[in-house]
């Protein structure tokens, strides 16, 4: 039988081998050329699990635990795992509305049906350990491990500041960190933040199509670690705190107390303050709000942000400079008539003529008018400009006007005017001594922080130096390694200067007539010095600086109780408690104690 | 002439062996597939890859017994066998059970079978038994009717199941027809109207009609201008106009929506990878990140983790890529190709009309199901779902296949015997 159509065979032949030899260039440029499915590919499966570090710890001055963290437990979501669930048995195990449980789950689907994403964050334990056993019954929930921070004094709530969530302008500014991370917002959560945070780690995973996880990715040799933070030992001492604010409660006002050979900060109160329990997990954002309207402003660190005229505690520094410019000694006499001299009186009356020792115990405003009318119309200068920028210069040397560049994370300047200042006010070369009379018993236009008065205190404990405050004691136990800021600054005053001016501080404790005469301690040599700050918000400002002992100090200390009266009625008696319960340990019974505990200066 | 003494002799041993190597490649990559860690066994017949295994010794013992049946039994019987297959569709369209949309399954206890594909080989032998007609000639007009008709009957049946795939299967008889004496132009006018199809779509309506009329315009240029060779080209350019026209107009109006899609995506008009593109998107990512040697035996993440649907039966061909890689997946090619290459030249040595034209049958049957089984993985074939031959996992369309290949086999083992 002739078979004419024979050679169609071929055709039908290349046509196979065309297809096969399309199919396997297809498959060179799909598999070999294009890399872009083998990224798709990782998108697909890979999951990168990030390992949440421990945050570092901080211990005070004693080794005691100041800051530690408690799990928490953030519930996840998956939508489209979702089954029907008892509503009311999970708002009940969370306590949350019902409304709310929608509106959580309308979110959570939203963002995506296969992605988890936090359904409600940070779950206290104990709602995390009734929930646990019934998760079972709520398909599509998963429970995600997180830390919080946890205090359990409740105090120092300034000092060690809050931790919170990352806003667009951090992740900015730092890669490490993304959308959900955690960071210190203030206080030493700030400032040792790099510290504390330790290091992120990353696990890669597996996951299939329903986002399970299925297995680490090539037996975890891409994963790292997450390193803890480091722990931190700062300069606090906890009791002191404590015993610090208690004696401020129903108070408006600061304590800062430092170690002068080290700079170290003992105890640094500011109040009201707050627990910072209240700050933490998912109570912050209601409990701040509430924090941020309170009149009396409790989030408000008025030991560093708060400025006020120094007062009386500011002729200490007007001596300080007379005996450096030689306009002044020891027994350089001046007069006062009491309460009608000219062209400052004085706050009562007392003997006349006096010396500076006698000056400083008695705090005798025209006796430190002399001082200043000598140190800015010294006829050394040609000018007022010139002897007043003289002055500042010295002012400036106790770093008023200027920021501690520690770790301190709010600071305010203070604020001593440039010449300019006046020349805007008055006109240029239409001032005098006479015209800035008020800087002369540390009124008028100088403002300091509490800080800047404790260290003015610490200045003069060490004759000259400081060391700038600071909480840093040791990260980690690595001893050695202090920070640069940890450093001895020299002022510009001869030490020999600071003999008097400590012998007049004595004399306030000691002295006949000394303003804080009352709250002398036996056991104790303290210098001190009263200040009554004028200002326009009402009664004075109770103002108090000192150190103790005499020889060899231990503590300098500044105190501010806000409109409360003259220095000696508040303020001198607190910095007294405070320095024998930081010697001692203990505060021995007197007659003051109880009274300043338990009145409330709030009340209006 | 002798009679063959036992069933294996004059078999052909490369296309067994081709057989059962895309068999064997075909298993373990079903249980790659669908492996997981609780389920190690591949002999787990409680998985696809357990229950595959009893397909395929269900289908050697199918393939003895069609060895050892009678030659003259598959010629004599072939019209029966094929009204059995075409009532069996009717009775699937009665009495079926609808899985995923096809109403083509019929459901014993946990057993599933499905006749549409029994019914390839059916209409394989009956075609065959037409064609073999002595001094039947596919000029005729009457030839081409009929067996239109037979090819059509089972596609019609087929596409009212719901299984747009499976009819189209039976466009591939085209290329028998063609062995057997159809005018070329039918495979040029189908190719040529591909073309125009794809352009249409591709370009629209007044791009597709401009450039129809630049090559008339140029073959004008070309021919020698008399009056017919004008004529011709001015009705080969109206009809090919109007079927563009009614290629809009079908895609436009007729198409549903879905199947709209489908053609879109496919063609690079849309990028829906998270719809209609998502099948195909996951299974390129999935062939493409196997690279040159592939991720190795069970290695494979997005075949194993659900990424790419239906991993074991239609898309096996992405495991083969994504854990074999390109050498790998152009070896199945190769394979296939050779199978099908050993067929042709296997049914032109046949003496028989019947044989060859069945064997022809059989190659044109396993190549359809070929390129647009992988052309759909790797994203140059509509989505069609039908399986890969001997490779995908289904007890019914490995025992058609292996009936369908096997019947060829039996006849060509008897090639040397006297008709």
């Amino acid at each position: 039988m002739k078979d004419s159509y024979k050679a169609r065979k071929y055709v039908i032949i290349s046509i196979i081998m065309l297809m096969g030899f399309i199919f396997v260039v297809r498959l060179f440029f799909l598999q070999i050329v294009d890399n872009e499915y083998k990224l798709s590919a990782e998108n697909n499966v890979l999951r990168y699990v990030v390992q949440y570090p421990a945050r570092g710890l901080i211990y005070d001055r004693s080794d005691n635990l100041l800051v530690y963290n408690e799990a928490a437990y953030d519930l996840l979501i998956v939508p489209k795992q979702l089954k029907d669930f008892d509503t009311t048995e999970l708002c009940q195990l969370l306590d949350i509305e019902k409304h709310e449980l929608i509106e959580n789950i309308l979110k959570a689907r939203k963002y995506s049906y296969y992605k988890p994403s936090i359904f409600l964050e940070q779950i206290t334990s104990e709602n995390y350990g009734r929930l646990q056993e019934k998760l079972y019954k709520f398909n599509g929930f998963y429970v995600q491990k997180r830390t919080l921070r946890k205090y359990p004094y409740k105090n120092a709530a300034h000092i060690l500041g809050y931790v919170g969530e990352v806003n667009q302008n951090e992740i900015k500014k730092d890669k490490y960190y993304k959308q959900g991370d955690y960071i210190g917002k203030s206080g030493i959560e700030k400032s040792y933040e790099k510290e504390l945070r330790g290091k992120k780690g990353l696990k890669i995973r597996l996951v299939d199509v329903f986002n399970r996880i299925k297995g680490s990715y090539k037996d975890g040799r891409f994963d790292t670690l997450a390193e803890a933070g480091k722990n931190l030992q700062i300069s606090l001492d906890i009791e002191l705190q404590q015993y610090g604010e208690m004696l401020m409660k129903n108070k408006k006002g600061s304590i800062v107390a430092i170690e002068p050979a080290s700079g170290e900060i003992l105890a640094l109160v500011s109040t009201p303050s707050y627990d910072p329990n209240l700050l933490i997990g998912r109570v912050r954002s209601e409990n701040y709000k509430k924090l941020s309207k309170d009149s009396l402003q409790p989030l408000f660190n008025r030991a560093t942000m708060a400025q006020y005229p120094p007062g009386s505690t500011f002729k200490l520094i007007n001596a300080l400079i007379g005996l450096e410019e030689n306009v002044l000694t020891r027994n350089t006499k001046y007069s006062c008539n009491g309460l009608n001299t000219k062209p400052i009186g004085c706050s009562h009356d007392h003997f006349s003529p006096l010396k500076l020792i006698s000056a400083i115990e008695l705090s005798c405003n025209p006796y430190f008018w002399n001082v200043f009318k000598s140190i800015i119309e010294n006829p050394k200068y040609s000018n007022t400009k010139e002897a007043y920028d003289n002055w500042r210069k010295y002012v400036k040397s106790f770093n008023i006007g200027e920021k501690f560049n520690t770790d301190i994370s709010n600071q305010t300047k203070g604020f001593i005017p440039l010449d300019t200042y006046y020349n805007k006010y008055y006109g240029k070369n239409h001032w005098k001594a006479l015209t800035i009379r008020s800087l002369a018993i540390g009124q008028g236009e100088i403002l300091l922080s509490p800080l800047q008065l404790a260290n003015t205190a610490a200045i003069i404990a060490n004759s000259g130096f400081y060391y700038p405050p600071h909480f840093f004691k040791t990260i980690d136990d690595e001893n050695e390694l202090k920070p640069e800021f940890v450093k001895k600054v020299n002022t510009i005053f001869k030490k020999k200067h600071f003999k008097t001016i400590i012998e007049g501080m004595f004399q306030v404790y000691e002295g006949e007539h000394g303003t804080a005469r009352w709250f002398k301690n036996d056991s104790i040599q303290i210098c001190g010095k009263t200040g009554t700050s004028q200002n326009p918000h009402g009664e004075n400002h109770s103002i108090f600086i000192a150190f103790a002992p005499k020889d060899n100090p231990r503590i300098a200390i500044s105190v501010v109780v806000e409109n409360s009266g003259s220095g000696a009625k508040w303020a001198a008696p607190i910095a007294t408690l405070m320095i024998e319960k930081y010697l001692f340990g203990e505060v021995k019974p007197n007659w003051f104690e109880e009274n300043i505990i338990n009145t409330n200066l709030l009340g209006n | 002439m002798r009679k063959r003494k036992g069933i294996f002799i004059n078999i052909d041993r490369l296309s067994v062996l081709l057989y059962f190597t895309l068999v064997f490649i075909g298993w373990i990559n079903i249980y790659a597939a669908v492996f997981n860690e609780e389920h190690q066994n591949i002999f787990d017949f409680s998985q696809n890859y357990g229950k595959q295994l009893i397909w395929i010794i269900s289908s050697v013992i199918l393939a003895l017994i069609i060895l050892m049946i009678d030659i003259k039994f598959f010629s004599s019987f072939s019209y029966i066998i094929y009204l059995l297959s075409m009532f069996s569709l009717v009775v699937v369209l009665m009495l079926g059970k609808e899985i995923a949309g096809s109403k083509s399954w019929f459901q014993i206890g946990s057993f599933a079978l499905q006749p549409a594909e029994f019914a390839k080989f059916a209409t394989c032998l009956a075609i065959a038994k037409y064609l073999s007609v002595i001094d039947r000639k596919m000029q005729t007009l009457k030839t081409k009717v009929f067996a239109f008709l037979i090819l059509l009957l089972p596609a019609g049946l087929i596409l009212l199941q719901n299984d747009t795939g499976s009819a189209l299967v039976y466009f591939s008889f085209i290329l028998v027809l063609y062995r057997e004496g159809l005018s070329g132009s039918f495979l040029i006018f189908g190719g040529i109207i591909a073309v125009l199809f794809l352009l249409t779509l591709w370009l629209g309506i007044l791009y597709a009609i401009g450039i129809v009329l630049a090559i008339c315009l140029f073959l004008l240029l070309l021919i020698k201008r008399k009056r017919n060779n004008i004529f011709t080209l001015i009705v080969v350019f109206l009809i090919a106009g109007g079927f563009i026209l009614s290629v809009d107009y079908t895609f436009e109006n007729i198409l549903e929506k879905h199947q709209k899609t489908r053609i879109n995506v496919l063609i690079g008009k849309e990028t829906d990878i998270r719809g209609a593109g998502y099948n195909v998107h996951q299974s390129k990512i999935a062939i493409g990140s196997g690279g040159l040697t592939g991720k190795g035996f069970l290695k494979g993440t997005q075949t194993k983790y659900n990424f790419v649907p239906e991993q074991s039966t239609d898309f096996i061909f992405c495991t083969i890529g994504e854990e074999w890689g390109f050498a790998g997946s152009s070896l199945v090619v190769a394979l296939f190709s050779a199978l099908l290459i050993r067929l042709i030249i296997m049914a032109e040595r046949q003496k028989s009309k019947f044989s060859r034209i069945y064997g022809y049958g059989v190659c044109s049957i396993l190549f359809f199901h070929f390129i647009i089984n992988i052309g759909m993985t790797i994203g140059i074939a509509p989505v069609i779902g039908i399986p890969l031959p001997f490779i995908s996992y289904g007890g019914s369309s490995l025992w058609a296949f292996t009936i369908l290949l096997f019947i060829f086999i039996r006849q060509d083992a008897s090639r040397g015997e006297l008709l």
